[in-house]
């Protein structure tokens, strides 16, 4: 039975509870719904809810839980020798994976199940039928893999069974203890409403959730990816020169330098921008200008990364290359860092000024009263009353600023070059981590490997940079705040 | 302010220093307004950018061919089989093509200049033949008959007509010659060759290196369609539950600091970290299909939750408290007085945020460039739920794989792509915008 059908069946049992007890509610009062205690409604809602609820959890588990078990099972079966040289057994499994699929799609057009065992044995007319199913492998097929992937399928298969039989044996468990349970004196609104707190509960750990997930997928695959890798090399190593197939040298220093360079350019963009216009607009600009400027400002906030990253490809990159690189005889590419970080800076003007026009609204009109009262100008108001008084909450702003363009991807992949370099001329093309971690991660690759581990490794990194930067910000602002409170 | 020097000023004339005081207040608002020009002038520059690389993808030049579907060629058995006349190969369809051409020119009277047969195939796109192929098997009936058919010309020529290439450039192109250009514009001279708005730009799936004037946002708008869909069903549920619970419920302590601090900083995550969660967790661990929207559709749902958490927290905080003592007052329990008055009430903010949400969503590329979602991928993925699990590509990411391809005829289709993207934004906030003034009520 496929998970959707499984679903629906669930969801039908569930209808049918509501209706159940409802009913059963309704009748044991003989229709006079005032002995109820709780409307009947409630009665019915109860019924469903314990019977879909419970089934629906069981059944996310048992289907995270599953591949989990077999995986471990059937990796057991594969002796040491049936793993060719160069290869691994990651890439057995993923053979055995594909070649289980394969059969089930030859299931499907009707081959007998008697004839797999025939086939298992015989494999290369295995190899042939598959190839014909769409799965074209590419030696041949080891008689112990093959073994295995029929093993992995039938154990799927009994695992999707029993799931079936357990979902909807608890479902139905659920259905007939509810449903007996419904009497006038049964507090169905205080359990429905207890049980729906539960569920409220749950989804706001989804977000803990994720968290933990983040921080353990980083910190699991860095900790394999250091274990064939030594992270003194990496975080202490001046050259990043993957190579496929061994000795590569991976250090993080030039990727890092780039990102910070590309950050800086972009930031020295957008801040003295982004500040003077949320100055100017809140300060200064009449409602006309506000009403047209401000949402312009917003727009450009809404246009996503890839936008910008096509903008620094096929505008901006040729023009600071033909008329500031080339006059100037300092770079010939059209992607480099002044490209990336230019365009990055555009994009940050509008999240510095929003973030900025706050803080700078956040200062209380007294202090700008009392510098009035003084005879100070406007302007001298504002840089020597308001901006120092809004410094830390700037400050905070810029070092969120910051955390985003360490953390863009787009604009750097398309803008910013491929080649790891530390140099100092903002008109070469240099590197990022999160390029890195693109191009790390992107196309085919085996999954064992230090080269493709790495972009775990950079991940934490960069997770550590972002977050660290965040919590910092969003101290100094908090602690600003309280200022004025 | 009196100077010390003591000499007399006038009232009415400022003195250095006041002018000097006065100057720097011009230069300042001087600086402030250019600040604010500059910003948007940077949003004029790259919206026009986008436009005007981006229009010219959605005109197509085409020629419209009569081609008499002769059954001798295409069926012989003349049984209208399709899995015999399935043997008859593009080149079959192609040779039609080729003589419907050279028939048209005759008719027409037009030059051809000597170009050899091949050199005249050459002005259509190789995927004509693909094209014809699969109408006449998708029809069988049409064998025998004679049909007008539309074929795209190739990009080349197309470009041509945009202005992209010129006879200059393509005597250094190996795929095009500048005879055939001249021709080309003989025949445009002769109405043959007509530009017309590019459909196919939005219905077709990706094309090869070779066919860039085939290459179509079919395949992923529709996946990003599945995606919106997915984000759509999980997110909205799962963030107004977990507002709730914040906003209504939750008992001040440690866990639901926890929870706070975890949702804003999930927000300023670095959205390539999401990407490295989902191929970790959902591809390596779960198991799940690379490419499939499933699984960007799950990513991008974590992505979106904290956003639309936000959004709904701050609408349910704008309901006013009298609300709630209302329900509460007339014997509405706790759970009652949320689900039957509040969250109506805060209902279109609700929905305004999760739009916006969304919006985001749509746009974001990184994550999907680790999931898989850059691959070729050229059949229309199956209608859901099935198709939620095959591989499709996504509009954001099209974009980005376009812009890796050498041809510069993608980088105009990469351009429209952007174009496509941003009206759907565009849609999506005006719709936010419009929920919001008619809906919002101001307490």
């Amino acid at each position: 039975m496929t998970v959707g059908l499984l679903s629906l069946l669930l969801l039908v049992l569930a209808a049918l509870g509501f209706v159940v007890g409802r009913q059963k509610a309704i009748a044991s009062v003989k229709g006079d719904t005032r002995n109820l205690h709780s409307l009947p409604a409630y009665y019915g809602m109860g019924v469903a809810l314990f019977t879909a609820v419970p089934a629906f959890a069981l059944m996310l588990v048992w289907l995270l839980v599953q591949p989990v078990l077999i995986e471990a099972q059937v990796t057991g079966m594969i002796l040491p020798e049936d793993i060719a040289d160069g290869s691994s057994r990651d890439l057995v499994m993923s053979d055995v994976r594909r070649i289980a699929s394969g059969m089930d799609v030859l299931a499907e057009r009707g081959l007998p199940e008697a004839e797999f065992a025939k086939l298992v044995t015989d494999t290369t007319a295995l190899k042939t039928r598959l190839a014909d199913a769409g799965v074209a492998l590419a030696a041949d097929i080891n008689p112990h893999v093959a073994e295995a992937a029929a093993v992995y399928r039938a154990e799927v298969a009994t695992g999707r069974a029993w799931l079936a039989v357990a979902a909807l044996a608890l479902a139905v468990a659920g259905f007939l203890l509810a449903a007996m349970r419904v009497t006038p004196e049964f507090r169905a609104r205080n359990v429905v409403e207890q049980f729906i707190r539960v569920l409220l509960v749950a989804a706001s750990s989804v977000a803990v959730l994720t968290t933990v997930g983040i921080i353990l997928s980083l910190v699991f695959e860095s900790w394999h990816f250091f274990r064939l890798y030594p992270a003194k090399d990496f975080f202490l190593s001046l050259t990043w020169a993957p190579k496929f197939g061994g000795g590569s040298s991976l250090g993080i220093w030039p990727l890092l330098w780039g990102t910070l360079y590309v950050s800086a350019i972009a930031l020295l963009v957008a801040v003295p921008v982004g500040l003077m216009a949320a100055i100017y607009l809140s300060e200064y600009a009449g409602p006309r200008l506000r009403s047209v400027a401000k949402p312009a400002l917003e727009i450009l906030a809404g246009i996503p990364s890839i936008v910008y990253g096509l903008f620094a490809l096929m505008t901006v990159g040729p023009f600071l290359r033909d008329w500031l690189a080339r006059p100037m005889g300092i770079g010939d590419s059209s992607s480099s860092v002044m490209t990336a970080g230019v365009v990055m800076g555009i994009m940050l003007i509008p999240y510095v000024s929003s973030l900025s026009d706050d803080i700078i609204n956040a200062v209380p009109q007294a202090l700008r009263d009392g510098s009035y009262g003084l005879g100070a100008t406007q302007s001298e108001t504002v840089k020597q009353v308001v901006f120092p008084a809004a410094l830390p909450g700037i400050v905070g702003a810029i070092l969120m600023a910051a955390s985003r363009a360490i953390g863009e991807t787009m604009i750097v992949v398309l803008g910013a070059g491929a080649a790891a370099k530390l140099s100092l001329n903002p008109f070469e093309a240099m590197t990022t981590v999160t390029v890195k971690i693109v191009s790390q991660l992107t196309g085919d690759t085996e999954f064992a490997s230090p080269e493709t581990l790495v972009a775990f490794a950079l991940g934490l990194t960069l997770f550590v940079f972002t977050l660290g930067l965040n919590v910092l910000a969003l101290y100094i602002v908090r602690k600003y705040r309280e200022q004025y409170e | 302010m009196s100077d010390a020097t003591g000499h007399v000023t006038s009232l009415l004339a400022p003195d250095a220093r006041t002018k000097a005081r006065n100057a720097a207040e011009r230069r300042f608002r001087m600086i402030g307004l250019s600040a604010v020009g500059l910003g948007l002038l940077a949003l004029l520059v790259l919206l026009s950018s986008v436009l005007g690389n981006g229009l010219s993808a959605f005109q197509q030049t085409s020629v419209a061919l009569t081609i008499p579907l002769d059954e001798k060629k295409l069926d012989k058995s003349g049984k209208r089989d399709p899995a015999a006349m399935a043997k008859v190969t593009t080149v079959g369809y192609g040779k039609l093509i080729q003589e419907a051409l050279q028939d048209m020119l005759d008719q027409a009277g037009v030059d051809t200049g000597g170009l050899k047969p091949k050199e005249l195939m050459g002005l259509l796109s190789k995927e004509a033949a693909a094209d014809l192929r699969e109408r006449v098997l998708a029809d069988p009936a049409l064998v025998g008959t004679t049909q007008t058919f539309e074929a795209m010309a190739n990009g080349r020529v197309d470009g041509y007509f945009k202005g992209r290439v010129t006879l200059e450039s393509a005597k250094r192109d190996a795929n095009i010659s500048p005879e055939q250009l001249e021709l080309a514009q003989r025949m445009a001279d002769a109405g043959l060759i007509v530009t017309s708005f590019n459909w196919k730009f939005l219905t077709n799936p990706d094309a090869s290196e070779l066919r860039p004037e085939s290459a179509g946002l079919g395949v992923a708008i529709l996946g990003s369609a599945y995606m919106m869909v997915i984000v759509l069903v999980l997110s909205l549920p799962i963030g107004v539950a977990a507002s709730i619970y914040l906003e209504e419920l939750a008992p001040k302590n440690r866990w639901t600091d926890l929870i706070e601090i975890n949702i804003a900083n999930l927000a300023a995550v670095p959205s390539i970290v999401f990407g490295i969660l989902a191929l970790a967790l959902f591809i390596n661990f779960l198991g799940l299909p690379q490419s499939a929207p499933v699984v960007g559709g799950l990513v991008l749902t974590l992505m979106t939750l904290p956003t639309i958490i936000i959004a709904t927290r701050a609408s349910l905080k704008s309901v006013p408290q009298g609300v709630r003592d209302a329900a509460l007052g007339v014997g509405a329990s706790k759970m009652q007085a949320i689900f039957h008055h509040v969250l109506p009430l805060a209902m279109p903010g609700i929905l305004t945020g999760t739009i916006l949400g969304l919006a985001r969503a749509l746009g974001e590329s990184a994550p999907l460039l680790l999931i898989g979602m850059v691959a070729f991928v050229k059949d229309y993925p199956a209608a859901p739920p099935e198709g939620f699990f095959d591989p499709a590509s996504a509009l954001p990411v099209q974009v980005y794989s376009w812009t890796q391809r050498a041809d510069p005829a993608f980088a105009e289709r990469a351009s429209g792509a952007i174009i496509v993207l941003m009206l759907f934004l565009l849609t999506m906030n005006a719709v936010a915008i419009i929920l919001r003034r008619r809906f919002e009520r101001r307490w």
